[in-house]
């Protein structure tokens, strides 16, 4: 919008017509914003690097198969409990709050629209959002825990609690993206609304959709705070969630960088590499997935 | 009751219902039945957070009913004599996000200005992708690097600093201190957690000011830093404030990345190099071994810290719409 001229050519005009003091100020400004970028580069590329040099080493075959080591502070086993609860409780969580998230956010856009019901539910979504994830965790502690025990299940529930609100919002946007004469077209076809909404908009916002969804796992996968309280602490690799303590990535790398042994706290390096693999591989597959749309809906 | 029906006779957002033209009244069935499950969807929201409310409160009564006012305006936290006041924790999550804002905001508002008005086109989507990636690093391993990297790697630096102006009025009530796990560091840790936030909100926000009013600074013969003063910066000044107050909202309620890095006492202190600690950051640390009153007392912190972000949450959200508002109808 603001690139009507070439950097070299406003350069020019600028020294032409401006005093040196606004010069000044306006370079200063320029340092500022790219300064910011800077120095919020340090932090991710430091984070990553150190994940990445740390944790590569303790990838391995067995790494990815065997069951935790009974002693923490000796080197040996691996992280297989903790990748399949990590998967299996993200996958029952998704199997929750993808059918509720989407189904709401058709009530929202489709037929609440701008009334009072919708907008109520449209605004404590946005307020559900900001739920910290540890009053998730205490929330479904007090809810199932309590009478149920600790379980993989009460894991799943606090996850499937903080990716609600963010499914049914991210839809919502892409369901607005449908053209109404889509929705026209369907009627005119005889089609009733609830057929339209299931043949025709949901598969023309399908793309989109899947995006948002996806985002939504990756957040939720890399949660720990809820699944403190809920999941216990299982060192055996556990695949019923409704039955025993179950352990994630997250909860292993919180456990281990707290104690002082070095082989410990190499095992977090290793399952937070593990664990930004897993979160990265979804937030870029997400991206792919919703350029790709967009590329499609500028075609 | 009242409130459900309220929108029947409000035409449907997306396109007319025009099935209710070709079918008599028993065809509708289906409609009504799939509205219904919807509807039921959308609800469970506001079930959801109607219980979070109930139950934990419920929960940590007994603390609240021994406590009761004292449970926010005691700071002595004492499980093994039952004594259970929470302002030193109250305390170190206001501190501890206070510092990760004035450390995150310049930093976001630099960006998103870097990202909308002065970067080379090329530039503007590599910028916006490094934002995401940002945000997308899971917490705890944010926590991870904080406790075994920067935290050590703090420490000297903190030491000379206290060293050198921890005499002086004023400088000195700050920075002073010398422990590597401190509020300073919580805040470090969570002002790079929130900026991909702040950025990414108010880049929308300043994404929205119309092309006229640029182009009108410009013409005036405004250098960009005059136009993004005169232009951009009045126009989206309510969503700003609003993105700054959501990112204040997660950072007092993170958890994890705190208990790792603030150094878990309870003090309440100015000194930002000193060892703190935070509700979340007490919840998570002492849950495993809690029961009884004390059990309620934690849960307690989560009905308070439940109640904090949602105030802040919902004045913020309250901004931002207002400011939609005024900037569709301009």
């Amino acid at each position: 919008m603001t690139d009507l001229l070439s950097p070299d050519v406003e350069r020019l005009l600028l020294d032409a017509t401006t005093s040196r003091s606004r010069r000044v100020k306006n370079r200063l400004a320029s340092i500022w914003m790219v300064g910011a970028l800077l120095v919020a580069l340090v932090p991710l590329a430091l984070v990553i690097g150190y994940v990445l040099f740390k944790g590569i080493g303790q990838l391995s075959l067995a790494w990815f198969t065997e069951d935790l080591p009974t002693i923490t502070r000796k080197a040996g086993g691996g992280m297989g409990p903790a990748i399949a609860g990590t998967l299996l409780i993200t996958f029952v969580a998704a199997l929750m709050a993808i059918p509720l998230g989407i189904l709401g956010a058709i009530y929202l856009h489709e037929y609440g629209g701008k009334g009072r019901t919708a907008r109520l539910i449209r605004f404590m979504a946005d307020v559900m959002t900001g739920v910290p994830s540890i009053v998730m965790g205490l929330f479904v502690y007090t809810v199932w825990t309590l009478t149920f025990g600790l379980n993989g299940f009460g894991g799943s529930l606090a996850l499937g609690c903080l990716m609600l609100p963010i499914i049914i919002r991210t839809t919502e946007e892409m369901l607005r993206l449908v053209p109404d004469e889509l929705r026209q077209a369907s009627y005119a076809l005889g089609n009733r609304k609830w057929r339209t909404i299931l043949t025709v908009v949901l598969p023309a916002a399908f793309g989109g959709i899947t995006s948002g969804v996806m985002i939504a796992i990756a957040r939720a996968a890399g949660e720990t705070a809820p699944l403190v309280f809920t999941i216990g602490a299982a060192r055996n690799l556990n695949l019923n969630i409704f039955d025993g303590p179950m352990t994630a990535l997250s909860v292993q790398i919180f456990g281990n960088a707290q104690t002082p042994f070095e082989a410990a706290q190499a095992r977090a390096w290793g399952a937070a590499l593990t664990l930004v693999g897993i979160v990265f591989a979804m937030t870029i597959l997400a991206r792919v997935v919703s350029s790709r749309v967009a590329r499609r809906h500028s075609a | 009751m009242t409130l459900l029906l309220s929108n029947d006779g409000v035409a449907p957002h997306g396109g007319g219902d025009a099935s209710s033209l070709l079918e008599p009244t028993s065809g509708r069935r289906g409609d009504s039945a799939f509205k219904a499950v919807a509807l039921i969807a959308g609800l469970a929201v506001l079930a959801i957070l109607g219980l979070i409310a109930y139950s934990t409160t419920k929960e940590a009564w007994p603390a609240f009913k021994q406590e009761g006012l004292g449970f926010i305006t005691s700071s002595t936290w004492i499980p093994a004599e039952n004594k259970f006041g929470a302002l030193a924790f109250i305390y170190g999550t206001v501190l501890s996000s206070l510092v990760a804002l004035v450390l995150a905001v310049p930093v976001s508002l630099g960006i998103a200005l870097y990202a909308n008005e002065a970067a080379p086109r090329r530039l503007r989507k590599p910028v916006v992708y490094v934002m995401d990636l940002l945000a997308a690093i899971p917490s705890v391993v944010y926590g991870l690097w904080g406790i075994i990297v920067l935290a050590p790697a703090i420490q000297p630096v903190y030491k000379s600093i206290s060293g050198a102006v921890g005499d002086i009025p004023v400088l000195g009530w700050f920075f002073n201190g010398e422990s590597g796990r401190s509020y300073m560091t919580a805040g470090i840790i969570l002002a790079i957690m929130i900026t991909p936030i702040i950025t990414s909100l108010s880049r929308e926000v300043i994404a929205t000011v119309p092309s006229a009013q640029r182009e009108a600074a410009y013409g005036m013969g405004a250098t960009r830093w005059e136009m993004i003063r005169a232009a951009v910066l009045p126009w989206s000044r309510g969503g700003i404030v609003g993105s700054v107050m959501l990112g204040l909202g997660r950072a007092m309620g993170e958890t994890i990345a705190v208990a790792l890095v603030i150094g878990s006492q309870a003090k309440i202190t100015t000194h930002l190099f000193d060892a703190g600690d935070s509700m979340a950051a007490v919840i998570v640390n002492q849950f495993g071994e809690a029961s009884g009153t004390h059990r309620a007392a934690l849960i307690g912190l989560g009905v308070v810290l439940f109640g904090v972000t949602i105030i802040v949450n919902v004045s913020a959200r309250g901004i931002v719409s207002r400011f939609d508002r005024r900037s569709q109808g301009a």
